[in-house]
């Protein structure tokens, strides 16, 4: 029986259900107070101890009837993921400067490139901003901790005041005051990585590389387009060209279409954006219904603690928010912002820190 | 308590009717000593279970409802300032200088505020619910971790209260976010979902006697339908009773598109989600 069951909770695992050692004991103590003969019974007490989310039930419902069910699943290997792989169509590769190195880039060439757009830029041109990038360190507004810090103004500390009697021998003669500390504001990335923002999906995922290992506890990214893809595991590796590589695997829509309204409400209840500084970086092409995204945009205004918008095409001459999905939007937004060249990400890394657009 | 049925008769008896997953899931968290921790969207009943649990074990039920910034000396213990001082000052009065006496009385158990967690803990039977542990943010979850690891909670001045025996724990989660894995790995984790229509049929029934038959029906039918229905907050089983309670203090026999405008706000709590029903004539075609 035992084997039975911990062959059960190893084809789990290999179907992608966190059924590791300590589940499966645990999945073994909860048989024993049950009638494991009975389907139903092992089927209640291993979906209580082996999935860890709602999401992890359908996997296990389908290995259940796949084990149980007479057709034994053997090693069930998890279903197959057809991953479309980024193929980097950045313009600007015209052939005539290759992919050769980088001459050592003089102040004023960085100046240059500083304020250029990335989708018009040489390959080895690029892979300088990506370098800059990396480098890019970011603060972040501060909003108050639930943890004290001794001060001398603020709320009386009560506990370090009895501490203070009792040590001058009961004498209570001193107030010690305490005031909340503070900690960094999380800041939450949405990247649209649909069709039409190929050109700058790259560039702006590294940029939230860079966030992620400024802040590393209090940033997550996220990929939408079709399908909401969170990428904060990935983009943790130090090395961006690993957590690129971890990123270009994990991203199922890559230059899909938009459905923003869709992905957004999907985002709001999953996630929690109370208190958040979230930045989405989109063209505003929506493909889907625009009045869900200014539905879903209201509630994010009501949620985050600020939201920025960032627009590659914002930094061209002349640009008008006239896109159907940007206009519904822009009344939502705080901070509507161009998302085209390192200057204008060093722009908007001075807004996360505080500043004022 | 031999078998889940017999649990999900007990519960019964006290008008919850639980399902074969969820009489299981109460069952093997009161046989394992394990936590409970019930997912599912707002109002499919997870925190009812608990106050229905702690009815049928004849145990207080002690509530500790997480939000935004709880901390330690919410939901454990915090000294009672004003006494230890008032104490002291006494002390002072008398001429007691006895530095290590003083500190002895100050730290008393007398003196120590128990918050929901310590006074779960020291309570025996006890049913101690924590609801809506994903409102909490993630840096609680290490306290909460730490107290149903070992219930134990260690006060420095005072050294560990443990619990002699433990509490019965229920854990919900709106799942507004993720609950860390390692708090999982304690709980027995049971994904709660809407009723079925049978079953809303007869929790209706069961909770309101003065609901008739085909009253319960219709009002299950449409929360069904609405369910299906892209709302911002699809109604759960509570905004189902408290609807079906509005309509019969109305008088309402059957389920007619004005009694269910008039009524609306009962069961849905967003503008939007009125606007949305109101607007497409969703209850125009109630009778067919």
């Amino acid at each position: 029986m035992v084997a039975v069951m911990t062959g059960f909770a190893r084809t789990l695992r290999a179907a992608g259900v966190p059924a590791d050692h300590e589940r499966t004991q645990n999945f073994l103590r909860a048989l024993s107070h049950l009638d494991a003969a009975r389907p139903d019974d092992a089927y209640w007490a291993g979906r209580f101890t082996l999935c860890a989310s709602a999401d992890d039930l359908p996997r296990y419902d389908r290995v259940f009837r796949a084990y149980f069910g007479g057709l034994r699943a053997g090693r069930a290997k998890p279903a197959a993921i057809t991953v479309v792989r980024h193929t980097a169509a950045l313009a600007g590769d015209r052939g005539e400067s290759g992919d050769g190195p980088v001459p050592a880039a003089t102040a004023s060439a960085v100046e240059v490139l500083r304020n250029r757009d990335v989708a018009r830029m040489t390959g080895a041109e690029l892979a300088e901003v990506h370098r800059l990038l990396a480098l890019l360190r970011t603060g972040r507004e501060q909003r108050r901790s639930r943890r004290f810090q001794p001060s001398h103004r603020g709320r009386l500390d009560s506990r370090a005041t009895i501490r203070e009697a009792l040590r001058r021998g009961g004498e209570t003669a001193r107030l010690r005051y305490r005031t909340h500390r503070t900690r960094p504001r999380r800041v939450v990335l949405l990247v649209d990585v649909s069709g039409s923002m190929t050109p700058y999906a790259d560039t702006l995922l590294r940029l939230g590389h860079a966030l992620v290992r400024s802040e590393p506890r209090a940033t997550e990214v996220f990929s939408t387009g079709t399908r909401l893809t969170r990428l904060t595991a990935e983009l943790r590796h130090r090395d961006p060209a690993t957590a690129m590589n971890a990123v270009s695997r994990a991203i199922p829509d890559w230059s899909g279409g938009t459905r923003l309204g869709e992905e957004l409400r999907r985002f709001l209840s999953l996630n929690d954006a109370g208190g958040a500084v979230v930045v989405i970086a989109s063209d505003g092409w929506e493909r889907g219904d625009v009045s869900l995204l200014g539905a879903e945009m209201a509630r994010l205004s009501r949620t985050a603690h600020r939201v920025i918008w960032v627009n590659p095409h914002k930094g061209q001459k002349g640009y008008q928010p006239l896109t159907a999905g940007m206009r519904v939007a822009l009344p939502y937004v705080d901070d509507f912002v161009a998302g085209h060249s390192l200057a204008a990400f060093e722009e908007l890394a001075r807004l996360l820190g505080g500043a004022n657009a | 308590m031999e078998s889940p049925g017999r649990l999900a008769e007990l519960l019964d008896e006290r008008a919850y009717l639980a399902d074969d997953g969820l009489a299981t899931a109460a069952f093997l968290a009161l046989r394992m000593g394990r936590p409970l921790l019930l997912e599912g969207e707002a109002g499919v009943g997870k925190t009812e279970l608990a106050r229905t649990l702690a009815a049928v074990l004849g145990a207080p039920l002690i509530r500790l409802q997480c939000y935004e910034g709880l901390d330690a000396s919410q939901a454990l213990y915090d000294w009672d300032f004003a006494r230890q001082l008032l104490h002291l000052k006494a002390a002072e009065a008398g001429g007691i200088t006895d530095a290590a006496r003083l500190e002895g009385e100050v730290y008393d158990r007398r003196f120590l505020i128990a918050r929901p967690l310590l006074k779960a803990i020291e309570t025996q039977p006890a049913v101690l619910l924590i609801d809506e542990v994903d409102r909490a943010d993630v840096e609680f979850e290490a306290i909460l971790l730490e107290v149903l690891s070992d219930f134990a909670i260690s006060v420095p001045e005072l050294g560990t209260i443990r619990a002699e025996r433990p509490p019965v724990v229920v854990l919900t989660s709106n799942r507004t976010r993720e609950v860390h894995d390692a708090l999982k790995r304690r709980c027995l984790y049971h994904w709660l979902e809407h009723p079925s229509f049978e079953r809303e049929v007869a929790i209706l029934r069961r909770r309101l006697p003065a609901c008739s038959e085909s009253l319960a029906e219709q009002v299950a039918k449409a929360t069904a339908r609405l369910r299906e229905t892209d709302l911002i907050k699809p109604p759960g089983i509570a905004e189902t009773l408290d609807w079906t309670e509005a309509l019969l203090t109305l008088g309402a026999r059957e389920l007619d598109p004005d009694v269910a405008a008039a009524t609306l706000g009962a069961l849905l709590k967003h503008r939007e989600d009125h606007e949305a029903v109101l607007g497409n004539g969703f209850f125009g075609d109630l009778r067919r």
